[in-house]
C-alpha cells in the first residue's frame, strides 16, 4: 500500500482529537497538559508532512518554532502548576473555580 | 490715531482687576479694594487723556481682531469709537469711579468686601464691552455678562433669601427680555447679512426697504432685549426688588449703567426700527414712566421710591427714542446718571447713618444731623424734578419739547403729569426724611458719614448741577445729525427758552408737585394719602398688583408645565425608556451569567464548539 499524504494527516487529526478529548475530560491538570501537548504535536505532524509533500521547508521552519515555544510553555506552565498545587494542595480543574463570578 | 491701544486697556483693565482680586487678594479687603477703584479710575483718566488727543471724532471710529468666521458669517471682536460711545465710557468710568470711591467707605465693615469689588470690577468691564461693541454678537455676549455681574451683586447678602430671591427674579426677567433679543439679532442677520452695526447702518441707509415686511418685527424683538434691561413695561417688575443689593450697586447698576445700556442700545441701533416699531416703542415708554411714577407715590422704603422713580425717568428715555429723539434721550441718561446715582448714593448715607433702617417714616428731621447729606440730596432732588439750572430741567424739557415737536399731544401730557408726580414723590421723600420730627431713635441719634463717602456725592452734586450746560447735547448732536451748530455754554444755559409752552408746562408740574408735597408732608407724622385716595392708594403701594398677576398667571402656567414635564420624565423616560431598557439588560446580563461557570473544561468545550462552527460554515457552506 502506497503511504501518502492523507494517511499522515489521518494521524494527525486522530492524535488531535485524543488530545483534545484528553483536555476536556480529563481532570488532572497535568494530564490536561500532556494532552495539549499532543495536539501541539499533531499540529507539528501535519505541517511536517505538507513540508515533505510539497517540497518546501517552510513547515518545518514553523515547526522548530512550535517546538521552541512549547518548551517555553511547558516551563512556564508546569511551575504554575506547582505552584498552584503548593497552595491548594490540588491539581483538579473541578477545584479551581476562582474564574467564576 | 493716538494712543490707539486706549480703548483696549480702559476695557480690559477692569476685567484684569477682577481677576486678580479673585485669585490672589480675596482675603485682603483693602488691597482689593484699592486694585478695582485703581482699574476704573486708571480707565477714566485714560479716556479723558485720550479723548484730549482725538475729541470725540477720532478719525479710526473702529478697531477690530477677527474672532471667528464660519462660512459667510464672520465675528468681529472690535471697539467702535464715536461720540456717544466715548461719552458713555466717560460716564461708565467717571460716575463708576465715583461709586466705587464711595463703595469703599459704604462696605468697609462687610466681611465679603473682596468679592464685592471683584463683581463691581467684572460689572464695569461688561458694562465697557457693551458700549464698545461694534456688533451685535459682542453686545449680545456682554448684554450677558452685564445680566450675570448684575445677578451676583443683587445677590451680594445671598444669606438673606430675599436678596437671593431678588437676584434670580432680576436674571431671570432680563433673560425673557433677551431671549427676544437674541430673536431679534438672528433675524437682522438673516434678512440682512450682517451685524456689524456701520455695515447694517450703511445697508438700511442706502435701501430703507431692505429689512421689508420683516422691519417692524425685528425692531420689536430687538427693543425686547432693551426692555428687559432697562425695565420698560411689562418687564419692569425686576427693578424694584433689585434694590436688596447694596446701595451702591444699586445706584451704579440700577441707577447709573446697566439699566441705561437698554436706551442705549436703542440708540446705537436705531438706523433699525421703522416708524410703527418707533411708536410701539415711544408709548410703552410713556406707559412706563406714568405707572412707575404712580407707584412711586405711596412707596415707604427710601430706596424702593428711588427705584421706581428710575423706572419712571428710563420710560422717559425710551419715550424720547421712540419720539425719534436719540440726542435728546442720550442727554437725559446722561444727566438721569449724574442726579440718579447721587440720589441713590446719598440714600445710601442717610442708611448708613440710620444704622441700616430703611422706611423713610422711621426717619425725619434728619437736615439737622446730616448736612452735607442734605444739601447733595437736595441738589440731586431738584435736578430731578427739572428745576432749572439743574440739569434735569434741561434735558426733561428736552423730551417735552420733543414730544410736542412730534405733535404727539397723548404723550405730552403723561410726560407733563409724570413731571408733576416726580416732585411730588420726590418732595414727598425729602420733607419726610429731612423734615419734621424724628420719628424713631435713630433718627435721632444719626450722624453724618465719613469723607470717603461724602466726597463722591460733592463730585457727583456738581455734576448734577452743571451737567445740563457743559455741552453734553453737543456731542450726542455730532453723532445723529444735529439741526443746529454747538452751542455755547451761555446759549445752553438759555437754549430751553426757545420753547416756551413745554418749558412752562414743565415748571408748572414741578410747582403743583411741590405745593402738593408740601402741604401733605411738611409736617406729617404718618402718610395722609391713604386715608384721601383709598383704594387708589392701596393699588399704588402693592404696585398695581403685577407680582401678583404675574404670579398667578406667568408663574402658574410655568409651575404647570413644570409639573407636566415632571410627571412625563418620571414616568415616560424614567420608567417605560430607563425601565424597560435598563430591566432588559439586567436581565440579559442575569442570564448570561450563568454561562460563566468557572469551570475550565466547560470553557474549553465550548472554545472548541465554537471553532467547529466556524470550520462547518468556512469548509462546507
Amino acid at each position: 500500500m502506497h503511504i501518502g499524504l492523507q494517511h499522515y494527516l489521518a494521524v494527525s487529526m486522530i492524535l488531535f482529537c485524543l488530545g483534545l478529548l484528553g483536555v476536556i475530560l480529563r481532570r488532572n491538570l497535568v494530564v490536561i497538559y500532556m494532552s495539549l501537548e499532543l495536539m501541539l504535536n499533531a499540529a507539528n505532524l501535519a505541517l511536517v508532512s505538507f513540508s515533505r509533500f510539497n517540497n518546501k521547508l517552510d513547515g518545518q521552519v514553523l515547526v522548530f518554532f512550535i517546538i521552541t515555544v512549547a518548551a517555553a510553555e511547558v516551563a512556564v506552565g508546569l511551575a504554575l502548576i506547582v505552584a498552584l498545587y503548593r497552595k491548594r494542595q490540588s491539581a483538579h480543574v473541578e477545584d479551581l473555580t476562582s474564574m467564576k463570578l | 490715531m493716538k494712543h490707539e491701544l486706549f480703548p483696549w486697556l480702559i476695557l480690559f483693565l477692569p476685567l484684569l482687576s477682577a481677576a486678580v482680586i479673585t485669585l490672589f487678594t480675596l482675603r485682603n479687603k483693602t488691597v482689593s479694594s484699592l486694585i478695582s477703584i485703581g482699574a476704573v479710575v486708571t480707565g477714566f483718566a485714560l479716556t479723558c487723556l485720550f479723548l484730549s488727543t482725538n475729541t470725540f471724532h477720532p478719525t479710526v471710529t473702529e478697531t477690530t481682531v477677527n474672532w471667528l468666521a464660519i462660512g459667510n458669517l464672520s465675528i468681529d471682536f472690535g471697539l467702535k469709537l464715536d461720540a456717544l460711545s466715548l461719552m458713555m465710557m466717560l460716564i461708565v468710568t467717571g460716575v463708576g469711579g465715583a461709586i466705587h470711591v464711595y463703595s469703599y467707605g459704604y462696605m468697609h465693615d462687610d466681611r465679603s468686601m473682596a468679592r464685592f469689588f471683584a463683581s463691581m470690577s467684572l460689572f464695569t468691564f461688561s458694562m465697557l464691552g457693551i458700549v464698545l461693541a461694534n456688533n451685535f454678537v459682542m453686545m449680545f455676549i456682554f448684554w450677558e455678562l452685564v445680566g450675570v455681574s448684575s445677578y451676583l451683586l443683587i445677590g451680594f447678602w445671598f444669606e438673606k433669601p430675599s436678596a437671593g430671591d431678588a437676584a434670580k427674579k432680576a436674571f431671570i426677567t432680563n433673560r425673557l427680555g433677551d431671549f427676544g433679543f437674541l430673536l431679534g439679532i438672528l433675524m437682522v442677520w438673516s434678512l440682512l447679512g450682517s451685524l456689524n452695526f456701520g455695515v447694517l447702518n450703511g445697508i438700511v441707509t442706502a435701501n430703507p426697504a431692505a429689512l421689508g415686511c420683516g422691519a417692524t418685527l425685528a425692531g420689536l424683538l430687538v427693543f425686547c432685549g432693551a426692555m428687559g434691561k432697562s425695565a420698560q413695561f411689562p418687564l419692569h417688575v425686576w427693578l424694584p426688588d433689585a434694590m436688596e443689593g447694596p446701595t451702591p450697586v444699586s445706584a451704579l447698576i440700577h441707577a447709573a449703567t446697566m439699566v441705561a445700556a437698554g436706551v442705549y442700545m436703542l440708540c446705537r441701533t436705531l438706523f433699525l426700527y421703522d416708524h410703527a416699531a418707533l411708536q410701539v416703542i415711544a408709548y410703552i415708554g410713556g406707559f412706563t414712566a406714568l405707572l412707575a411714577a404712580l407707584m412711586a407715590v405711596q412707596q415707604n422704603d427710601i430706596k424702593r421710591i428711588i427705584a421706581y422713580s428710575t423706572l419712571s425717568q428710563l420710560g422717559y428715555m425710551v419715550m424720547a427714542v421712540g419720539l425719534s429723539g436719540p440726542t435728546t434721550a442720550m442727554f437725559h441718561l446722561t444727566t438721569h446718571s449724574f442726579f440718579k446715582a447721587l440720589l441713590f448714593l446719598s440714600a445710601g448715607s442717610v442708611i448708613i447713618g440710620m444704622h441700616h433702617e430703611q422706611d423713610i417714616w422711621q426717619m425725619g428731621n434728619l437736615r439737622k444731623k446730616m448736612p452735607l447729606t442734605f444739601l447733595t440730596f437736595f441738589i440731586g432732588a431738584l435736578a430731578l424734578c427739572g428745576v432749572p439750572p439743574f440739569s434735569g430741567f434741561y434735558s426733561k424739557d428736552a423730551i417735552l419739547a420733543l414730544a410736542l415737536e412730534e405733535k404727539n399731544y397723548l404723550l405730552f401730557g403723561v410726560a407733563v403729569f409724570v413731571a408733576a408726580l416726580t416732585t411730588f414723590y420726590t418732595f414727598r421723600l425729602f420733607f419726610v426724611v429731612f423734615f419734621g420730627q424724628e420719628k424713631s431713635k435713630e433718627a435721632a441719634h444719626a450722624h453724618e458719614s465719613p469723607l470717603v463717602i461724602t466726597l463722591p456725592l460733592v463730585a457727583l452734586a456738581v455734576l448734577s448741577v452743571v451737567g445740563g450746560f457743559i455741552g453734553v447735547t453737543n456731542y450726542y448732536g455730532y453723532q445723529f445729525g444735529a439741526t443746529h451748530a454747538s452751542l455755547t455754554v451761555l446759549e445752553q444755559l438759555t437754549h430751553p427758552f426757545h420753547d416756551v409752552f413745554p418749558m412752562l408746562c414743565g415748571l408748572g408740574a414741578v410747582v403743583i408737585g411741590l405745593f402738593l408735597a408740601f402741604t401733605f408732608y411738611k409736617n406729617a407724622a404718618t402718610d395722609p394719602l391713604p386715608a384721601k385716595l383709598g383704594a387708589l392708594s392701596r393699588w399704588m403701594a402693592n404696585r398695581f398688583y403685577f407680582d401678583e398677576l404675574y404670579e398667578a398667571t406667568v408663574i402658574r402656567f410655568h409651575d404647570l408645565l413644570a409639573t407636566a414635564s415632571d410627571w412625563f420624565d418620571r414616568w415616560i423616560i424614567e420608567g417605560v425608556y430607563i425601565g424597560l431598557i435598563r430591566g432588559g439588560t439586567d436581565l440579559s446580563g442575569r442570564a448570561l451569567r450563568l454561562v460563566q461557570t468557572g469551570n475550565l473544561q466547560t470553557y474549553a468545550f465550548l472554545f472548541v464548539f465554537g471553532v467547529a462552527l466556524l470550520l462547518y460554515f468556512v469548509l462546507v457552506k
